[in-house]
Formats: C-alpha cells, sequence, structure tokens
C-alpha cells in the first residue's frame, strides 16, 4: 500500500493533498461558484497543466524553459483548427467567395485549404497531432540543444526567442492561422455544441479530471529512478554522466513529457473558452506560466496548480480594478517569492506544517515535564 | 597497436590546448588488479590524463585502450559502462539526496530512459546498497542527506557510487584531499581492499599515503613520464627528487 502511494501519489500526504485538491476542483468549485465563475477556474486549471509540466522540468530537472506556452500554444491550434473546419461547413459560410473554408482564409484571398489543414478533418488524427505536434518540437528543440550541451540560462533564452518566433510566425501568415485575432468563432465537436451550458459543465469536468490524471503520471515519474537521475542532474550533471547515464536523452525526455502535458492545457483551452491565439504562444504567457510554478512551488506538483490559480485569480481581481497596475504587481510578486519563499507556497504549507510539529513536541515535552516532577508547579497543580 | 593483455594500455597519448601540450606523447600501461599512482608537481598534467581516458577532455593524437578496446572515439557514458569509473578531485555527490540514494542511482541498471521508468527496486540492490555502505564505512548514514556528511565522508561516499558501479579500472583523483590522519589510514585500507580484484589509478600528493597504497609509481613532469617504477626506486631517482620531491 506505501509503494503504490510513493509511486502515484508522492506519499501519504501527497495523497491527502491530491485529495484535497480533487474534492476543491470537483465538488466545491462547481458547487459553489456560478458557471462564469467556474469557467474562469477552468481556464486557470488549464494553464495549471504547464504550471505542473514547469515542475518537472525546472523545478525537478532544473532545466528552465522559458517558451512553455509555445506547446500549450500549438496543443491550442492543433484543437482549434479541427474545430473551425467542423465550424466552416458551406452552408454556414455560403456567404463567403468561397464556402467550405475557414472565414480568415476566404478574407485572404485562400480559395482552398491548405494541405497542412487536411489531418484536421480527422478527430482522432487531431487528438493525434494534439500530443504528437508539441512534442515532436520539443524533441527537435531539445535533441538540437541537450546533444550539444546548452543549458542553464542560454537554454532558457534559445527558448524564450523560439516562442517569439513562432508567435511572430503565426501573427505574420494570417491565410493560414487567423493572424493575429487567432482562430475563433468555434462551435461544435463531433456535432456537439460546446457554448452550452451543459457542454461547458462536462469540459470543466473533463478538464479537471485529466489535470488529476497529470498529476497521478507525474508523480509515477518522479518516485521512479528517472525522477531520482532528474535531482542528481540538477545537482551534479557531469557526476551523472560518469555514471554512466546519458544525460541528454533524460533531458531530451523530460523536456517532451513537460511539452506533451502543456499541450494538453492548451487543448483543454480552446474547447472551454472557444478560441486560441498568438497571445497564449509568445514570451509574455511563457514567462508568466513559470510564476505560477513558482509561486506554487516549483518542487510541488500540487503546489503549482495553487500557483495557477491564485495568480490568476489576483490577476482578474486586480486588473477588474486597476489593470495598469496588475503587471507590476505581478514583477513584485515575482521577486518577492523568488526572495523570500523559493520553495513558493508548497514550501510555506510544509514549513507550516514543521512548525505544527514543534508544537506538538514542546507539549510533549512539557507534559513529560510535569510527570516527572508533579511538584513542580507547587499548589497551583 | 596490437592487443596487450593489459587492463589499459595509453600509447602516445598527446593533448594540445591551443598549442600548449598538456599531457605529451604520453604511454603508460596498468596491469590487472594493480594499483598504481601517479605523481607529479602542480600543472604536470596529472587530472588531464584521468579526463582524457574518462573522456571528458578529447585527444589530439594517440590511443587509449581499455581490455583491447579503442576508447578514445567513445563518449562518457560508454567509456563508464566499458567499465571505467572516476572520482573527481572535490568531492562530487549529489548533495540532496540522501546516502542511499546516492548509491541507488549509481547502480548500473536502467541506465536508459526507459530503464529508468521502469525501474524495480530488488531485494538485491539494497543488499548492494548495504553491502557498500558497510565497505566505505557509512551504514550508520543512508538516511542521511548527502550534504550533512563530513568533507572525509563524501569522498568515501563517492569512492562507494563508483563500486556500485563494479568497475574494472577505477580512477581516483587525490582521494584523500582533506582528511584527517586517521581517515587517511583507513582510505588506504579501503583501497588495499578495493584493488583485491579490479585495477586501480589514483592521483595523489601525499607521499606518506602513496606508500601504504603503490604497487609502482609514475611521475608525470611537463605531460611527459619522468619515472615509473617501485616507490623506493622512483624516490632514489635524482630528476624525480629534482623536480618534485625536493632535497
Amino acid at each position: 500500500m506505501t509503494v503504490f502511494l510513493n509511486k502515484y501519489f508522492g506519499g501519504k500526504q501527497g495523497a491527502i493533498n491530491l485529495a484535497i485538491l480533487a474534492i476543491l476542483l470537483l465538488v466545491i468549485f462547481p458547487l459553489w461558484l456560478d458557471l462564469f465563475r467556474l469557467g474562469l477556474i477552468g481556464k486557470y486549471v488549464t494553464y495549471a497543466f504547464v504550471a505542473v509540466s514547469l515542475v518537472l522540468l525546472w523545478g525537478n530537472g532544473g532545466i528552465l524553459s522559458l517558451g512553455q506556452g509555445m506547446f500549450f500554444g500549438l496543443g491550442g491550434y492543433c484543437m482549434a483548427m479541427f474545430l473551425k473546419l467542423e465550424a466552416s461547413d458551406p452552408i454556414s459560410t455560403k456567404i463567403q467567395t468561397t464556402p467550405g473554408i475557414p472565414d480568415f482564409m476566404d478574407w485572404n484571398q485562400l480559395t482552398e485549404i491548405p494541405w497542412f489543414w487536411l489531418p484536421f478533418k480527422s478527430f482522432p488524427l487531431t487528438v493525434f497531432f494534439v500530443l504528437a505536434v508539441p512534442t515532436f518540437l520539443a524533441f527537435i528543440i531539445g535533441y538540437a540543444m541537450f546533444k550539444r550541451r546548452v543549458g542553464g540560462v542560454y537554454f532558457a533564452i534559445i527558448t524564450q526567442a523560439i516562442a517569439l518566433i513562432l508567435s511572430i510566425l503565426i501573427v505574420g501568415q494570417q491565410g493560414y492561422t487567423g493572424g493575429v485575432n487567432g482562430i475563433t468563432d468555434l462551435k461544435t465537436l463531433l456535432g456537439w455544441d460546446i457554448r452550452t451550458d451543459s457542454a461547458k459543465y462536462v469540459l470543466y469536468f473533463i478538464n479537471a479530471s485529466l489535470l488529476i490524471g497529470v498529476i497521478i503520471l507525474s508523480n509515477y515519474v518522479l518516485s521512479s529512478k528517472f525522477g531520482m537521475l532528474l535531482l542528481a542532474m540538477r545537482d551534479k550533471e557531469e557526476r551523472v554522466r560518469f555514471s554512466g547515464y546519458d544525460v541528454s536523452s533524460f533531458k531530451i525526455f523530460i523536456f517532451c513529457f513537460a511539452a506533451m502535458i502543456s499541450a494538453i492545457g492548451g487543448a483543454m483551452f480552446t474547447l472551454q473558452i472557444g478560441f486560441m491565439s498568438p497571445s497564449f504562444v509568445g514570451i509574455v504567457p511563457s514567462i508568466e506560466m513559470v510564476i505560477f510554478a513558482a509561486v506554487g512551488g516549483r518542487m510541488s506538483l500540487i503546489g503549482a496548480v495553487y500557483g495557477a490559480l491564485l495568480v490568476n485569480f489576483g490577476k482578474t481581481m486586480f486588473s477588474e480594478n486597476f489593470p495598469e497596475l496588475w503587471l507590476f504587481l505581478m514583477g513584485g510578486l515575482f521577486i518577492a517569492v523568488v526572495m523570500f519563499f523559493p520553495d513558493g507556497l508548497a514550501g510555506v504549507y510544509r514549513d507550516h506544517a514543521k512548525n505544527f510539529n514543534i508544537a506538538d513536541w514542546l507539549i510533549a515535552r512539557y507534559t513529560k515535564f510535569l510527570k516527572k516532577d508533579p511538584n513542580m508547579l507547587g499548589d497551583k497543580v | 597497436m596490437s592487443n596487450t593483455d593489459f587492463i589499459l594500455a595509453i600509447e602516445d597519448l598527446t593533448v594540445s590546448f591551443d598549442g600548449f601540450k598538456a599531457v605529451d606523447s604520453l604511454s603508460m600501461y596498468i596491469d590487472k588488479n594493480e594499483l598504481r599512482v601517479v605523481i607529479g608537481p602542480n600543472g604536470a598534467g596529472k587530472t588531464t590524463v584521468l579526463d582524457l581516458i574518462c573522456g571528458k577532455t578529447k585527444s589530439t593524437e594517440g590511443s587509449i585502450k581499455f581490455k583491447n578496446i579503442e576508447m578514445t572515439t567513445l563518449s562518457e557514458h560508454e567509456i563508464v559502462r566499458a567499465g571505467v569509473g572516476r572520482k573527481f578531485q572535490t568531492p562530487s555527490i549529489y548533495e540532496n539526496l540522501t546516502v542511499y540514494q546516492n548509491l541507488e542511482v549509481s547502480y548500473p541498471v536502467g541506465r536508459s530512459v526507459w530503464g529508468s521508468l521502469t525501474f524495480k527496486r530488488t531485494s538485491e540492490l539494497s543488499a548492494q546498497v548495504r553491502k557498500i555502505a558497510a565497505e566505505v564505512l557509512l551504514t550508520e548514514h543512508l538516511d542521511l542527506e548527502a550534504a550533512l556528511l563530513s568533507h572525509g565522508q563524501k569522498q568515501w561516499l563517492e569512492i562507494g557510487m563508483l563500486l556500485m558501479q563494479d568497475p574494472e579500472l577505477l580512477m581516483l583523483d587525490e582521494p584523500v584531499a582533506g582528511m584527517s590522519a586517521k581517515e587517511r589510514d583507513q582510505t588506504a585500507e579501503l583501497l588495499n581492499q578495493i584493488c583485491q580484484n579490479r585495477s586501480v589509478l589514483v592521483i595523489e600528493h601525499d607521499m606518506e599515503f602513496v606508500k601504504k597504497i603503490a604497487h609502482k609509481v609514475t611521475v608525470l613532469h611537463q605531460g611527459k613520464i619522468l619515472a615509473e617504477g617501485s616507490m623506493e626506486k622512483v624516490q632514489a631517482n635524482e630528476k624525480v627528487i629534482e623536480v618534485y620531491l625536493g632535497h
């Protein structure tokens, strides 16, 4: 039983923490919040996938990627392409010059669907590409970087540059990608209208369940020898290499795995929010996602989820009242967390739990003291 | 180069950094079960030789054959898998992991990505960890975070991690640096035990320690071999006295 718990939930405490999160996401929020607020939570949960991926990659592996947004975005775009094709049937697009193609293609004088859009007519292929395209991109980047032993701040800058390039590419190729507006007006998934209230509930539950599943899977990875090697590589990469491990292949794997998790979040974002745009691909969202992981605790899978929820909740609250101040506040928050709580909220929670133990210990000691010498307190007892 | 009975045969090995030859057409042979110590003044190229053998530095010329397999073209992890283990000068251990985990990570099973994901912690593994921990005197500290060990214990832990790999050639760069006299004696005993069924190559400065362990000593100077032979022979060598041991 203990082995089972360690393997999939990060020990007994981890299982309790995960159960609390699951109850919060699957029971308390849906009962307590109206659909609008629940939709917001659903959106934050999609970001939490990226935060979880950064816990694996950055917290445990020591590889800081400032370009996780591109994987989130690519997953989202793959899903959006499928939904857009389904929404662009000849009847609902009959006022276009070329009916049956997505509206933005028509506006850009395209007369037929480009070849790379064609596989997205099939839903099984789309699901495959949602996972495969970002993973494959991560593999290419990872192979090129890690085999050459590029790491640390150089890797972070390169991932950031690639995220920027990708977002510029998407904006520039308006006819193929929808440009700066992204892919909008998504309606149905295999004939099922995703804009209805009931669909929104269903998608919310699928999304939250997937996140719990991803956390369990990530716990499995971290509890395996692979997880221990990740920590070892973060600590002393040379030692791992000279213990007979091909360090680069381990880094490539965890980078690809993190990309795939981020992509699931992106695809769920598209389904729930109903659009995807380049503003989720570039530098700013990528860095925001690092902040979610840092605030929640970069070593804690569950902490990262709370980080994503709380920072976004704060963002929504503040930007409703002081839209200009939010960016400064978030920058300040990031600096404060890095300076004072390097392990984020999860670290504060852990230390707090430790304080409770110290209190227990003091009580135990005090009672022992009393038992030893009952006259110690004299008549007062 | 023809095949030999030596476990390690280095021939005409040269490495040049921007024209500076740190190791200059060096030839050296190590027998099976031999404990060889390499000594020499600072900058003689001792650590560079270890770097070349384990693939950290690529040679400019020459050949390194381990069990008659050419090593100069292999990558670091392939050299380790062939059976060469290397300890670094400063203790290189995983400070965030426990002593047990440090030894477990070094266990030579599940070395691929998939292998490590599906790796099962068997009873042989834990028996092996405990056996090695006993050899390097760390049995009582198995659950301790490695960062909390003393300097000498860290050195032993790294030797233990190498023993987990069960290498046929073990290379140690200054294993007793920063150790107390008692720890040095214990380490000498440990090394004499270790080389019963493997070859060991040690770089060391402490002559008292060298006397206790060396089967044969090689003196390096400016990337070349100055003298080689038993400790007594080397100590009597005039050139060695002049450049290294002093009068």
